[in-house]
């Protein structure tokens, strides 16, 4: 079949259409019952706890080589005391969510498209209907929650190990002073920054888990189709959380003032 | 909640003008028919001509392009997904390769329906007991469906099913790919359900045997299986047939109807 601009253009809207619904429906689930409490708990566990362990070694290296980094641009100056303070914005407001939820969107927009498409395939999400349960409600809203909800709880996570890596660096490389690193670190941070840090992940985790699972549930064409909705996932979920990063920032720097 | 508009006794399925095309291919054009409460009704024709896209329809998991559909009086067709949830839990459906949810257990799986209707933990155990003994496997509880076989997974999609003792039956081929034995098995499960608990039915199917054997056969409780009804017995099976071709029923009737039909691409696709 020849290749139809309109076709393409009717396709992408089309897509574009079916994730909005599906995001709506997602979250209009939140407000009315039942609710699936178990499964919402179920889901923090494989999402939360279940990212412990990268979210730490990715706080804790991204926070030791930006220390690294910004000390040798610091020391140019003689400003090496600005160490702390660097390391501290810098993981708070950008590096501690954006890369935290990279990494959840890797491990977990992964696992949501490929659990939901195998079940898409082979006919387990209309069996789910068949039987008089919704499965946005059941599968995607317990998703969704869990998602924003512990994403959050991990930047925290990441950015104090983020931190703590600056220092490691900051007292066995530089020399520096470990109480001067930390109160620097401390005292630059403000409210809007902290504010800005803490809503970006919110925001990620909404876009991980509507992301992978709108591409599980989409899913066509058995397990190369499920194969295909999971790196599709993963693609489009990190690509849109480091737009609308940009997209955020923007806004709150408009809106909480100059920084 | 519309009411059907026929005056008759009310039907359990009712198919009115039902058209649907997925792309350019015409899937059932104009199609209408009619299923009794407690009669099964066998939908025959070669791969690709409707069969399941009609019982998706019919639990409106698919929507027509035109026409109206009622299931249990209600007018599935202008129902929102919304309502059609509560409809869904009067009727069950056995898919083509049972769907179960794999990474549950069997005992899970069968009281899905149950566990979302939070009845008390006893109850459920009793009733899906009660629902494994039925198909022969209250042995497999604990298992998960892929430490099961192709004929045991159907079972455990028909147990799975009538948990909730559904009005309407929806099968969509139970027996396809499994070997003469199973295959048996499962239409006298079939028929069990059909004779004891008069549920009404849909059933797709390729095997012709299997439809034959549904319309010449009855469950006996006394001896708690499937026999045959003998010469001279005024028994009505109340199983009837369908044959679809280009979306079309190009016949209805019961089993003695087919068999002696003139139709030409009825008679070949009966010879073996």
């Amino acid at each position: 079949m020849a290749f139809s601009l309109t076709e393409y253009a009717k396709g992408n809207v089309l897509a574009v259409q079916e994730y909005s619904t599906l995001s709506w429906k997602a979250v209009a689930a939140l407000f009315s019952q039942p609710r699936y409490l178990g499964d919402i708990l179920q889901q923090m566990d494989i999402i939360g706890v279940g990212s412990l362990q990268i979210v730490v070694f990715t706080g804790f290296f991204t926070g030791a080589v930006l220390a690294l980094q910004s000390a040798n641009s610091l020391g140019r100056f003689g400003a090496l005391s600005f160490t702390g303070q660097l390391v501290s914005m810098s993981m708070v407001r950008e590096l501690g969510p954006v890369l935290t939820s990279l990494m959840v969107a890797g491990r977990n927009a992964s696992g949501m498209a490929s659990e939901l498409g195998s079940m898409q395939v082979t006919e387990q999400i209309d069996a789910m209907r068949a039987l008089g349960t919704d499965p946005i409600r059941k599968l995607i809203t317990p998703r969704l929650t869990a998602t924003m909800f512990m994403l959050f709880f991990l930047t925290i996570l990441s950015d104090l190990v983020g931190l703590t890596g600056g220092s490691a660096i900051a007292l066995l490389l530089l020399r520096l002073d470990l109480n001067e690193y930390w109160t620097s670190a401390w005292q630059t941070l403000r409210y809007a920054d902290v504010f800005m840090g803490l809503i970006k992940p919110v925001l990620f985790g909404f876009i991980i888990a509507t992301v992978g699972c709108y591409y599980g549930m989409s899913a066509k064409g058995g397990t190369q189709g499920v194969g295909r909705a999971t790196t599709q996932a993963v693609v489009v979920a990190s690509v849109f959380i480091l737009a609308i990063d940009l997209f955020v920032t923007r806004l709150l720097m408009v809106l909480l003032g100059p920084l | 909640m519309s009411e059907a508009n026929h005056k008759d006794a009310p039907k359990a399925v009712v198919f009115e003008n039902v058209s649907l095309r997925f792309d350019e291919q015409v899937v059932l054009d104009d199609l209408s028919f009619e299923l009794e409460h407690g009669a099964t009704k066998v939908l025959l024709g070669v791969a690709g001509s409707g069969k399941t896209t009609i019982l998706k329809l019919a639990l409106g998991l698919l929507r027509p392009d035109s026409g109206r559909i009622f299931v249990l009086e209600h007018e599935v067709t202008a129902m929102r997904e919304k309502d059609l949830f509560e409809l869904r839990r009067r009727i069950g459906m056995v898919f083509q390769e049972s769907a179960l949810f794999d990474s549950q257990s069997v005992e899970n799986n069968v009281a899905f329906r149950l566990l979302e209707e939070k009845v008390p933990e006893a109850e459920i155990q009793k009733r899906v007991t009660e629902a494994l003994r039925f198909v022969e496997l209250e042995h497999t509880l604990k298992l998960f469906p892929s430490e099961l076989s192709g004929g045991m997974r159907r079972r455990v999609a028909i147990a799975r099913a009538i948990i909730s003792n559904p009005e309407v039956m929806l099968y969509d081929s139970p027996t396809a790919g499994l070997d003469p034995v199973t295959s048996t098995t499962i239409v006298e499960l079939l028929v069990k359900q059909r004779d004891v608990y008069k549920t009404s039915a849909l059933l797709v199917t390729h095997r012709l045997q299997d439809a034959f054997t549904m319309a010449t056969h009855y469950f006996s409780r006394e001896q708690n299986k499937m026999l045959p009804v003998p010469h001279g017995w005024d028994w009505d099976s109340k199983t009837s047939f369908m044959v679809l071709k280009d979306g079309k029923a190009i016949f209805e009737g019961d089993a003695a109807a087919i068999a002696n039909s003139d139709s030409e691409y009825i008679r070949e696709y009966l010879s073996p």
